[in-house]
């Protein structure tokens, strides 16, 4: 069980969730600081008091649309944060699996900032307002990829199996 | 049942003789670029190695490019920094598509890749920039993707988990009017479609408007594909992309060209009358947000910035100077001019077109990617608005999320540069 701690609308954008203006800082370690850093509110919830690993971030269609900064994503991961939305832009979608970014495709979900929900297999349940939608589950190919650990992992394995 | 181009560029760099929509690929890449964010995805091709107790080595030198673009001349130490550990790797691994900061041969990757023969017809191109979108001009199925990804493709030479996407065939056809162009196409286009219409699939461009389209506009209508979201945007390859390869980009090998078939199976049809556009805007804050001049014309401006890898080619130089030349911009705005590439710096010096923007009151600054994406060279302050011939207006996108960017293209940017405020070229004083 997690608590959704902010609620985004549709079309939520890499500029929105890491700005061009922090892209000189790539290494991952360095870029959780910098999460939604023109939303301050959301930012100083953050960066700020130490929120649990797990809370959820629930937004609508697209998310992550826009440039294919990893940022975005590892700014995101640092604060082990799941990321539940209608639908997410393709690079971002991709970059979530290879850096272990746990997002969930929810196309119904309907949820408020301080709602408890609780992940399971195939469902997204919210405690607090008792209801459940239906997760779209990830293809065989990137469940794969999220198995091994990301895909620093995959492909190391893959260049180990070329090897011998 | 036919192959669109993409599935037949799919199917061919996956060793398969067909392949279906949904299919998952693992297709070989021809090409593979980055710009300075090379230096995360060094980070992460040592990660792949480290453990693996094997020496770190990409799988072909001569296929990976690296463009210094996006902070030239370096803003910080830090890019500076991050500049210099990739030129070490760049020797040290001898990437031979290097282009460092040297007027001679620096630019906006989009514009290197094209103008020196890096893509061909047929091909599979990956690049960390979600404008990648912009090498199917010539025919090649051109996409972004993350660092991470990128890393594994050094590694492999492949790129993993490729869904072959669903094709929309955007049949445009008729003869521009005068002061319209392919940046008035596509942001047509993308309002039409909205910012997500295009999610996970691609656009092919058909009619005899985009065969009467030089590779410049192709290149413009390819770089926006993304911002309607689709994974690609591609133009058959013809005379136009023959001529191109030979005449600017220089190759002298067999050049490929890979077609759809006729009878290819289309997600739907958009057909477009381009001789009913007139210019077009993006309105802060989506690219979608999308009207004719007409709606808005006579906002007040303070920043017009022509350049970017959507429109800083010399076509779109020759377009604004065209329309200043003689004349002097509004009190109270600045233009700001950002050839995309040093040989079109060169080329714009050569023909006159700078000398009649800097007379006019535009500062010519370094090609690169300037102001586009707001980290420096011509941030806006608080409240102010900017008309762009770039290509993307997202809240803070100029390095403010108090501001406002407007998208157009580069004659509407010069018309309005004028008088300050958004013009429809031709009624400019
Ligand atoms: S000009 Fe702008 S959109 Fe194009 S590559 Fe540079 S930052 Fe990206």
């Amino acid at each position: 069980m997690a608590k959704v701690i902010y609620k985004f609308g549709d079309d939520i954008s890499t500029d929105i969730i890491y700005p061009g203006r922090y892209m000189a800082t790539v290494l991952p370690d360095e870029t959780p600081q910098y999460a939604f850093d023109d939303i301050k509110e959301l930012n100083k919830i953050l960066t700020g008091s130490k929120v649990p690993e797990g809370s959820i971030i629930v937004a609508g269609k697209n998310f992550g649309t826009g440039s294919s900064r990893e940022q975005a994503v590892s700014t995101l991961k640092g604060h082990e944060l799941v990321i539940i939305a209608k639908s997410f832009a393709r690079i971002f979608y991709q970059n979530s699996v290879n850096l272990g970014l746990r997002i969930i495709i929810c196309p119904d979900i309907d949820a408020e900032p301080g709602d408890e929900l609780e992940i399971t297999d195939g469902k997204v349940i919210n405690r607090t307002q008792h209801k459940e939608f239906e997760i779209i589950p990830h293809s065989k190919t990137r469940q794969k990829i999220i198995e091994a650990g990301g895909l620093i992992a995959y492909t190391r394995r893959r260049l180990l199996e070329k090897e011998v | 049942m036919g192959q669109t181009l993409v599935q037949k560029i799919l199917a061919k760099a996956s060793g398969r003789d067909k392949v279906e929509v949904g299919d998952i690929v693992e297709p070989a890449v021809s090409l593979a670029m980055s710009h300075e964010n090379a230096a995360l995805v060094m980070n992460q091709f040592y990660e792949i190695y480290k453990g693996a107790n094997l020496e770190p080595k990409i799988w072909d030198s001569s296929k990976i490019a690296i463009i210094f673009d996006h902070r030239v001349p370096a803003e910080s130490a830090k890019t500076a920094t991050n500049q210099k550990l990739i030129r070490a790797f760049v020797r040290e691994q001898g990437i031979m598509k290097f282009h460092d900061i040297r007027g001679d041969k620096m630019g906006i990757c989009h514009q290197i890749l094209p103008e020196y023969g890096y893509v061909r017809p047929g091909t599979v191109v990956v690049g960390t920039d979600s404008h990648t979108t912009s090498h199917g001009a010539l025919g090649a199925f051109a996409f972004g993707i993350g660092a991470t990804e990128m890393a594994s493709v050094w590694v492999l030479g492949t790129v993993l988990n490729v869904p072959v996407p669903a094709t929309i065939k955007v049949l445009a056809h008729g003869q521009f009017r005068k002061n319209v162009y392919p940046k008035d196409l596509i942001l047509h286009l993308i309002g039409l479609v909205t910012n997500k219409g295009a999610n996970y699939k691609v656009f092919e461009f058909h009619g005899d408007a985009i065969k009467n389209m030089p590779t410049s506009g192709r290149l413009t209508i390819c770089n926006m594909a993304v911002e309607a979201g689709a994974t690609a945007g591609i133009v058959p390859p013809d005379e136009e992309t023959i001529n191109y390869l030979r005449n600017i980009a220089g190759v002298t090998d067999d050049i490929e060209l890979v077609l759809p078939d006729e009878d290819a199976k289309y997600d739907h049809v958009i057909d477009i009358d381009v001789s009913a556009l007139e210019p077009q805007i993006a309105r802060p804050h989506a690219v979608d947000n999308v009207t004719s001049i007409d709606g808005i014309s006579g906002l007040k401006v303070d920043q017009i910035v022509i350049g970017s890898c959507t429109n800083g080619r010399l076509d779109d130089i020759k377009v604004a100077a065209d329309i200043v030349k003689g004349k002097k911009i509004a009190d109270g705005v600045r233009l700001l001019v950002f050839p995309a590439s040093g040989r079109i710096y060169r080329e714009a010096m050569e023909k006159g077109y700078l000398m009649d923007l800097m007379e006019a009151g535009a500062v010519i600054a370094n090609p690169g990617c300037g102001p586009c994406l707001g980290i420096h060279q011509g941030a806006l302050g608080d409240g102010e608005r900017a008309l762009s011939t770039t290509n993307r207006n997202f809240k803070g996108r100029m390095g403010n999320p108090d501001s406002e960017v407007y998208l157009c293209s580069p004659a509407v940017a010069a018309a309005s540069a004028l008088t300050g405020v958004i013009t429809k070229p031709n009624e400019e004083k």
